[in-house]
Order: C-alpha cells, then structure tokens, then sequence
C-alpha cells in the first residue's frame, strides 16, 4: 500500500510540476499576443502594469476572481457551469504526452499523437455545452458554427499527422522527435506546415477563423452569457489550446526538444529551452497573423477546409508515401 | 493490482450508469451527454485491457465525430414539441413501440447467438484470436492483419462508406434558384471595359441604369 501512495505522490507532484508553468505561461503569453498584436499596429499595448506590464495578465485574473457569476435564469444550470470546465481540463490534460527532453515527459504513451488527437477533438464540446446550455441565440449560433469549424478543420489535421507519421512509421512523439534527428520534417513537408499552421489557427478559433465569437455579428459568440472567473476559464482553455497546438507544431515539424544543428554552442542549451524557443516563434507567428489578416466569410471558410485543404493533404499523402516507397525510405522494416 | 480494479470498477459503473441514463432522461440533449460519457468510459476500459489505439480511435471517431452529429441533429430538431409523445400518445399515426420492441429483440437473439457460441464452442476464441506478442505495439499487429490477410474486407467496407456517403448528399442536394456563388476566376477575370461604361449623359435627364 506504501509503494501505492509514494508512486502516488510523485505523479501529483510531476504533474504539479508540468502544470503549474504552464499555467503561469498561458498568462504570460496572454501578455505577449496584447502585446505583439499592439506594437504591429503601432500602439503601446498592456504596459502600466509592472515592469513592461507583465504583470497585466495577473491584474486582470484578480479582476475576473473578483467579479460576480452571473448564471442566466433560463440557463441549463449544470451544463452551463460545466462547459469552462471541460474546456480548461481537456486544454491542460493534453500536456501530459508533450514531450520536453528525451527524458521529460509526463506519460511516453505509445499512442501519443493520437491521444493528442483526441482530445483535441474533444475540446469542441466545452463550446458546443457552453452554447447550448445558454439557452440564447447568439451563443447557440456561435457554438454550431465552432462545431462545424473545428470538426471540418480536424479532418484536415488528421491527414496531415499522417503524412508525418509515414515518415516516422510510430505514433509515440518521442520517436516523432528522435526521427528528425538529421531533418525536421518543416523542409520535406514545407506545404504540410503551412497547412498545419492555418488549421491549427481554425481549430483554435484564432483570427482569421474566430467566427465563433465574431464581435460583430454574434456580440462574444458561445462566451456570451458567461462572466467572471467562468469566463476567465473558457479564456485560458482558449489561450492553453493555442500553446498545445504550437506545441504540437513544434514536435511534429520543427524537431521538438532538438537544437537546430549539433554543433557546440547550440547543443549545449538543454532540450526543453529548445521546445519552449520553437513554440514561442510558434506563438508569435499565431499573433502576427491575428494582427494582420481580416476575418474569413464562413462559406470561404468551409470551402477552404473541405475543398482545398484535404484534398491537397490527401494528395500529399500519396506523394509522401509513393515517394518513400520508391526510394525505399519506409520506416519500421 | 487492487489500484487497476479499482479503476476497472469506477469506469464500469460510470459507464452502465450512463448507459442507463442514456434512454431514461427525459431532455434528448442530455442524453447525448451521457452517450458521449459512456464512450468516453469504455475507451478508458479498452486503454486498460492494453488496446491503446482501439480507445484512442474510438475517442476520435465516435467521440470527436459521430456524437458531435448526433447533438448537432438534436439541437436542431425541435424537441419541445414532441415532448412525451413518443411513447405514450400518437405520433405520425402510430407509437415507436413496436419497432423498438422488434430492434430489441433482434439484439437480444444476436446476444443469445453470440454467448452461445462461445458456451458451446470453448475453442472458438482462441481459434479467432490473434497471437498477441508484447514486442509489437497493438497498432502495428491492427495493421498487419488489416492491411494483410483482410485487405479486401476493408476496402471494400470504405468503398460501402463512399457509396453511402455519396447517396446521402445525391438524396439532400436540391438546387434552389438565385443562390449567388462567388467565382474567383470571374471576379479575377473581369477587365475595365465590361465593368466601366463611359456614358454621355444628357442634361437634366440623367441616365437611367438597369440591374
């Protein structure tokens, strides 16, 4: 029973000592998309508060603990208070199989790419419960539309995991990562990232995609009836989706936990720096978009995913495999 | 292993409860609420028994995919109005019992059959099962069988899937009048002289445009 609690402990703590940072850099990176989307449009951005304003997420967390819950009186009450926890526990439960070193990982599960799949894939039901539970028309109107986007926008992503893991030839992202050893699969499979990084933007509901809350048809969208600390969560589900999905791009494309090239000064700085370096250029990629592109039509949108995306994945998918095929490149023989 | 029953149990039971829940709650909303629970516990339950991509595919394909359907088709029906008519009074000129005491039974006898089977043939399963080595990971020894000794099954159940599919949106389609479709290579295509027209206009008259 002894063993029981002691591994016990030092899973809790493990966790703790995964969930904690990233935590703390969900609110950070809050800080630095205001901030980035800021200085392209020539303002100052969040900067009163503490030295260059850092502290300007944290003020505003005090804020929303602070504000009262309002709960509307036709509401499904317990959906309703359900849905930012879904959307905060599914955002944070991904971190688990993200792999920081060759060594750090919370859980090396075999199926790891799959099980980050998932639960992204699950991660529209905070939304589609927060919409409905509402029992109003605009965040019903904006939950079906996010449905539709990001069920539409998985598809494409699925195939283009695909086209990774046929050159890997295993689902677990340690071995994604110690496969691009010699080169990132970002130069073979340039196109991929590129549409990786524009789904993973609509599977997000970042800009140009965030019709779900698109301010001026559908006032906030699904978050509109919520206030408080509820909202707060459905903020920061929002903000730690968009670092997994970095994440993601950073160990299915960019090497992961790998320096760029081995040689001295570079592969001295350990793994995780490395990880956290890529999914920051990642981040910041994601605010530059938000401040530059307008928003999409919704049609334009579908047709984007359903007409151009997946049949270009899929294309790429048999030139992928053909391509290892013939060259006799396949892994796992 | 007492931590592994335990785990065994709390899933088991949350997912027979929802099962349960499922066909007993009166709001149709909730019930897919607690179908998707009940999937969500049964991927767990396979992810225990050691088939990792069987809970994982099961999490995306039912989970992600099919039940965000099934909520999107009972959102959009209007469920207030048929509010306890389903079972108890008419509706379309008849109750669903009968059809769903048939299903039932259909399901039942397939039970029969199959527990039977396994009863009296004590060597059916081993004889079925496949060799599970430890070495291999499941998702290789699923695509060494599928894509081996039952390629033609799988292409042909995803061809089915493709007919079906194509069939379901041939039977929707309808094609209404005055829909207006963008065009990219019209509006790209679009030169000076047919969008600009250089009209002299006549003094205090104007000019009259039609659409």
């Amino acid at each position: 029973m002894d063993s029981y609690f002691s591994i016990l402990f030092t899973e809790v703590y493990k966790i703790l000592f995964l969930l904690v940072p990233v935590l703390v850099s969900v609110a950070m990176i809050v800080w630095l998309d205001r901030r980035v989307w800021a200085f392209v449009q020539k303002r100052r951005g969040p900067n009163v508060v503490g030295p260059f304003g850092l502290f300007q997420s944290l003020a505003d967390a005090l804020k929303y603990i602070f504000k009262e819950i309002i709960i509307p009186a036709s509401s499904n009450k317990l959906v309703f208070v359900l849905a930012p926890v879904v959307t905060m526990t599914l955002a944070l439960i991904s971190w688990a199989v993200i792999p920081f070193s060759e060594d750090f990982v919370l859980a090396d599960i075999n199926v790891g790419i799959l099980y980050l799949f998932a639960v992204s894939s699950l991660g529209v039901y905070g939304i589609i419960m927060g919409g409905w539970a509402s029992n109003s028309k605009y965040p019903f109107l904006g939950a079906i539309r996010s449905a539709a986007q990001m069920v539409s926008y998985e598809v494409s992503i699925g195939v283009i995991i695909i086209n990774v893991l046929l050159c890997v030839g295993s689902l677990n992202l340690s071995d994604i990562v110690l496969a691009q050893q010699n080169l990132w699969f970002v130069i073979p499979l340039f196109p991929m990232f590129v549409i990786f990084f524009i789904s993973a933007l609509a599977e997000t509901n970042r800009p140009p995609f965030d019709l779900p809350e698109a301010e001026a048809e559908l006032v906030a969208g699904y978050q509109t009836e919520y206030s408080g600390m509820m909202y707060a969560m459905f903020w920061l589900g929002e903000y730690a989706n968009i670092l997994l999905m970095c994440a993601m791009g950073a160990v299915l494309f960019l090497g992961g936990w790998l320096s760029p090239i081995d040689i001295f000064p570079f592969n001295a700085i350990p793994g995780p720096f490395w990880l956290i370096f890529k999914i920051l250029f990642l981040f910041i990629l994601f605010a530059l978009v938000k401040a530059t592109v307008p928003r999409y039509r919704y049609d334009q949108l579908m047709k984007l995913g359903w007409k151009i995306f997946l049949p270009f994945s899929l294309f790429y998918v048999v030139l992928t495999s053909s391509f290892l095929l013939y060259f006799d490149l396949l892994p796992g023989k | 292993m007492i931590a592994h029953s335990v785990f065994f149990y709390i899933f088991s039971l949350i997912a027979i409860v929802s099962a349960v829940m499922v066909t007993v709650s009166k709001n149709t909303v909730h019930s897919v609420f607690f179908l998707i629970l009940d999937f969500i516990s049964i991927s767990c339950l396979f992810i225990m028994v050691g088939a990792e991509f069987l809970g994982m595919i099961m999490l995306i394909v039912y989970v992600g995919a099919v039940a965000v359907l099934f909520l999107f088709v009972v959102m959009m029906l209007n469920v207030a109005e048929q509010k306890g008519q389903w079972f108890s009074s008419r509706w379309d000129g008849g109750t669903h019992i009968p059809v769903g005491l048939l299903v039932s039974l259909i399901i039942f006898f397939e039970l029969i059959i199959v527990i039977g089977g396994w009863k009296y043939k004590p060597d059916l399963l081993n004889s079925l099962s496949l060799n599970i080595s430890t070495e291999v990971t499941n998702t290789r020894s699923i695509g060494n069988v599928l894509y081996t000794d039952y390629i033609l099954l799988f292409q042909i159940s995803g061809m089915i899937l493709l007919v079906a599919m194509i069939g379901a949106i041939v039977l929707t389609y309808r094609e209404r009048a005055g829909v207006k479709r963008q065009s990219y290579v019209k509006q790209i295509s679009r030169e000076r002289d047919e969008g600009v027209d250089l009209v002299e206009a006549e003094r205090n008259k104007g000019v009259k445009i039609d659409a």
